[in-house]
């Protein structure tokens, strides 16, 4: 029974003070895509919010240039990206998409200058990778009070505006109807999403988070109807994958190739590929698949 | 289960090779829901035929199937040479597209076929007549994003025509129109039936827009139909079994109004006769 | 650095004929999850001992037909956003295996000028002729499919048929692009300048041919201005695209309030005058 357990569990997990900021900063960081990431499904922004992800590659590099946490790079970024595309708010969902590649494409140039002069000016190493796909085990414990922070207030959102985020969603013109400020909230559920994202860049990094954000919510959504359930479940498939991923990674240190291990990220994102295909395998029933175009790239608007 | 079949030009029953169009007892599913149920009906060339029937009657889901777009549970359609141009429902184009109404009547023509449209005399020539033919010779500059509904309309109605198909088929094409606009539009495609021998099948909700140009009538109520001339099958005996409980036709001042009647005495209007126009 | 040159104008046209399209479809999201998921075979190809351009092309073709596979079954952004992870975080794997190669993954990502040897000409010239003869072979249908689908569909032009097409043509474009521009900014090339183009002219062919030149001048700008400040090329394509849609949406409310488009009134009237 012994071997069993630490076939599965390699010793020294549950001691490792590491193992527990990943297993902290991970789990708040795949609840809060989840419940956050339901939303960003049931509008169609996927697209919005990896674009986020990337833009908050270019918050990561400007961080190490000024030599902060890059916690606050993300954050700071993508909330501003965030602000920007609704700023040049367009309403049809395939001029919005225009826009919001456009910024994506600025902001990551930009990211690209500031990364560029990361390694030519300072001496980090390993920027790149650390920004782009994670650092979940390397962070800094001190980070905690800060990624609980920005959790809160992202949560916090969607739960304030959860009934006029649920009815705009549907259709903005019964919201306006019904006396909902569309453009504030939408503003707002991207900020919520901005926050989200800076979240899962710091553990699974900036390219991978959008695995997060997509993957659980787009499961739930295809389990259940009721949105309070479809948040739930979102939140808690996000933190199967987050925790079993850490798990496994710290298990592949043993793997070959030798004492390396393999990244977290690529874990996380696997497990959340596997959940969405299970649950792809359920039988559609009335939660089934949402309504699709003729085939198109991208709905009609 | 009898898959649709259909026939090459020249094929077919000797009988019905003038028909343009032969409906056969189709039946059609959808989402397991029985949405008609042997539904026979034909249509000559140059007639005018109104598809009539309330919404969720199933006017749209035997459009698809007319057009090959959703195939039959039971029942065959049968289209003679020329084939089918079909005008869909105005649908929400992108005002930053470009693509000029003369551009989309081009593709009308040869759409399907691969490559690029060679600028050439006779083509530029045809889509000229044919936007002149719905009117819409002076718009035929505008991008197709920035045309009216109306306008969108007759672009779309020039689309169909250019093809020089046998069959014109329109969903709903008054659906949203203004009674001037409504008028106009049935003006237009009566002219075309009559003077390119185009037979038209026009699927509306209401029937009196139509009843000064229609040759004959399908009525569509509950996935069943009662195809014939109009006095022939709009009236009471005929729908009443149609939709399975009594139904009244009454006539006024020349439009017609169907009504479902209660036995104590309170009226609920299934169409309203539109209001005369000035 | 004549190869620069080369290769680099013939990524801008390809990326100017198949980006007007990318446009007119608004498939903004995809053009960008295609190339940013090659990158991951250029890691894996670079593992194995394979020519980066073939895991690229491997890569993107592989995305290609997931995002097809994946749309049938959920909605499109949802099959887009999960064909790109699953790739990245392939591509996270193969990093994190090989790290000798870390140095290389920023140009990937970002562009390089210099890195475009003479062995790459050609394939890129072949693959680039492909997909410029792929567009305008399937232009008719490709555009009717794109504006109306229903008609199209009506005429036997199979939208799932002429979407897998697209995203095929999507795919080896991105490839071909990556190694000048880089993986995250191909899609700029793709966007702006098409949409920068079509804010000026009304006529379809017109404006295909103006993103090609925008393009163009967008590549070129970019590397001569990289060149000088040797800053990565990506950080100008970036901006020089965003000038681009900035201009073409400029224009385009310009045009608006000095030329009124004839409404329903305006048409009326000049009927009853023709008539």
């Amino acid at each position: 029974m012994n071997r069993v357990l630490t076939a599965i569990v390699e010793p020294g997990f549950f001691g490792s003070a590491p193992v527990h900021v990943a297993l902290l900063a991970g789990g708040v960081a795949a609840v809060v895509s989840g419940v956050v990431g339901t939303f960003m499904v049931m509008r169609g922004q996927s697209y919005a919010g990896h674009a986020l992800a990337d833009i908050s590659v270019t918050g990561g590099s400007g961080s190490f240039l000024i030599g902060i946490s890059p916690l606050w790079g993300f954050a700071g970024t993508s909330v501003a990206a965030a602000g920007i595309m609704d700023l040049i708010g367009v309403r049809r969902p395939r001029g919005r998409d225009l826009a919001t590649g456009i910024v994506r494409g600025a902001g990551l140039g930009l990211g690209a200058l500031f990364l560029y002069w990361d390694t030519t000016h300072t001496s980090t190493t390993g920027a790149t990778v650390t920004i782009l796909f994670g650092s979940m085990f390397t962070i800094d414990s001190s980070v905690i009070p800060v990624v609980a922070a920005f959790g809160l207030a992202a949560v916090g959102i969607v739960a304030a505006l959860y009934r006029p985020l649920l009815l705009s969603s549907a259709s903005s013109d019964l919201a306006v109807v019904r006396g909902v400020r569309v453009r504030t909230t939408g503003a707002l559920c991207l900020v919520a999403i901005a926050l989200a994202v800076s979240l899962s860049a710091l553990t699974i990094g900036a390219v991978l988070s959008t695995a997060l954000l997509v993957g659980p919510a787009a499961t739930a959504l295809r389990l259940t109807a009721r949105p309070a359930l479809v948040m739930l479940w979102s939140a808690l498939t996000g933190l199967a994958a987050t925790w079993l991923g850490i798990l496994l990674a710290f298990d592949s240190y043993y793997w070959p190739p030798e004492r390396q291990g393999w990244p977290v990220s690529f874990f996380v994102v696997a497990l959340v590929l596997i959940f969405y295909l299970l649950a792809q395998a359920c039988p559609a029933g009335r939660a089934g698949k949402p309504g699709r175009g003729v085939g198109r790239c991208s709905p009609r608007s | 289960m009898m898959t649709e079949q259909r026939a090459a030009p020249g094929q077919g029953d000797p009988d019905s090779r003038e028909d343009v169009l032969t409906v056969d007892g189709v039946t059609a599913r959808l989402g397991g829901r029985e949405v008609l149920h042997d539904v026979r009906f034909t249509i000559g060339p140059g007639e005018f035929v109104g598809l009539i029937g309330s919404n969720g009657a199933g006017k749209t889901t035997l459009m698809r199937v007319i057009l090959g777009l959703l195939p039959p549970a039971a029942g065959q359609v049968r289209v003679s040479q020329g084939g089918i141009g079909y005008v869909p429902q105005k649908i929400q184009l992108d005002p930053d597209m470009p693509l000029r109404a003369r551009d989309l009547v081009g593709l009308g023509l040869d759409g399907h076929r691969l490559g690029i449209p060679l600028p050439s005399r006779s083509r530029r020539k045809l889509v000229d007549e044919m936007l002149g033919a719905v009117d819409a010779g002076h718009i035929a500059d505008v991008r197709v994003g920035h045309l009216s509904g109306g306008e969108q309309q007759r672009v779309l109605i020039a689309h169909a025509l250019i093809s020089r198909p046998g069959l014109l088929l329109l969903d709903e094409p008054l659906a949203s129109l203004d009674i001037a606009s409504e008028q106009e539009v049935v003006a237009l495609l009566a002219r075309i039936a009559r003077e390119q021998r185009i037979a038209v099948l026009i699927s509306a909700h209401e029937m009196n827009p139509l009843l000064p140009v229609m040759d004959r009538i399908v009525y569509l109520a509950a996935g069943r139909a009662a195809s014939g001339p109009t006095d022939e099958v709009v009236r009471g005996e005929v729908l009443s079994e149609l939709y399975g409980h009594h139904v009244d036709v009454i006539h006024v001042h020349g439009r017609v109004l169907v009504v479902a009647g209660r036995g104590d005495g309170l009226d609920i209007p299934i169409e309203r006769a539109a209001p005369a126009a000035s | 650095m004549t190869d620069t040159w080369v290769v680099a104008t013939i990524v801008a046209v390809v990326a100017g004929v198949v980006g007007f399209f990318v446009v007119l479809r608004g498939s903004a999201f995809v053009a960008d999850a295609l190339p940013t998921g090659a990158f991951a075979g250029a890691a894996g190809a670079s593992l194995i001992g394979v020519s980066t351009l073939v895991g690229l092309g491997a890569f993107a073709l592989l995305g290609a037909l997931g995002i097809g596979w994946l749309g049938r079954r959920s909605r499109h952004d949802v099959a887009v956003a999960l064909a790109l992870v699953a790739m990245l975080g392939l591509g996270a794997l193969f990093l994190s295996f090989s790290v000798e190669y870390a140095p290389e993954i920023y140009s990937l990502l970002f562009g390089e000028v210099l890195g475009i040897s003479v062995n790459e000409v050609a394939p890129v010239a072949v693959l680039g002729a492909a997909c410029i003869a792929a567009v305008l072979v399937t232009y008719r249908p490709l555009m009717l499919s794109s504006v109306m689908p229903e008609l199209g569909e009506v005429r036997g032009v199979r939208a799932h048929r002429i979407e897998m097409c697209f995203l095929v043509v999507l795919a080896l474009a991105t490839s071909m692009a990556l190694p000048v521009v880089g993986a995250l900014l191909i899609f700029s090339l793709m966007i702006g300048p098409p949409a920068a183009a079509r804010s000026v002219t009304d006529r379809p062919l017109l404006a295909m041919g103006l993103s090609v030149v925008l393009a163009v001048v967008t590549v070129w700008a970019a590397i001569a201005a990289s060149y000088e400040t040797n800053w990565p090329v990506g950080f100008f394509v970036g901006a020089i695209g965003a000038a681009c849609y900035a201009a073409g949406r400029g224009w385009a409310a310009l045009r608006r309030t000095q030329t009124p488009q004839p409404g329903p009134l305006a048409s009326a009237r000049a009927r009853r005058v023709s008539a």
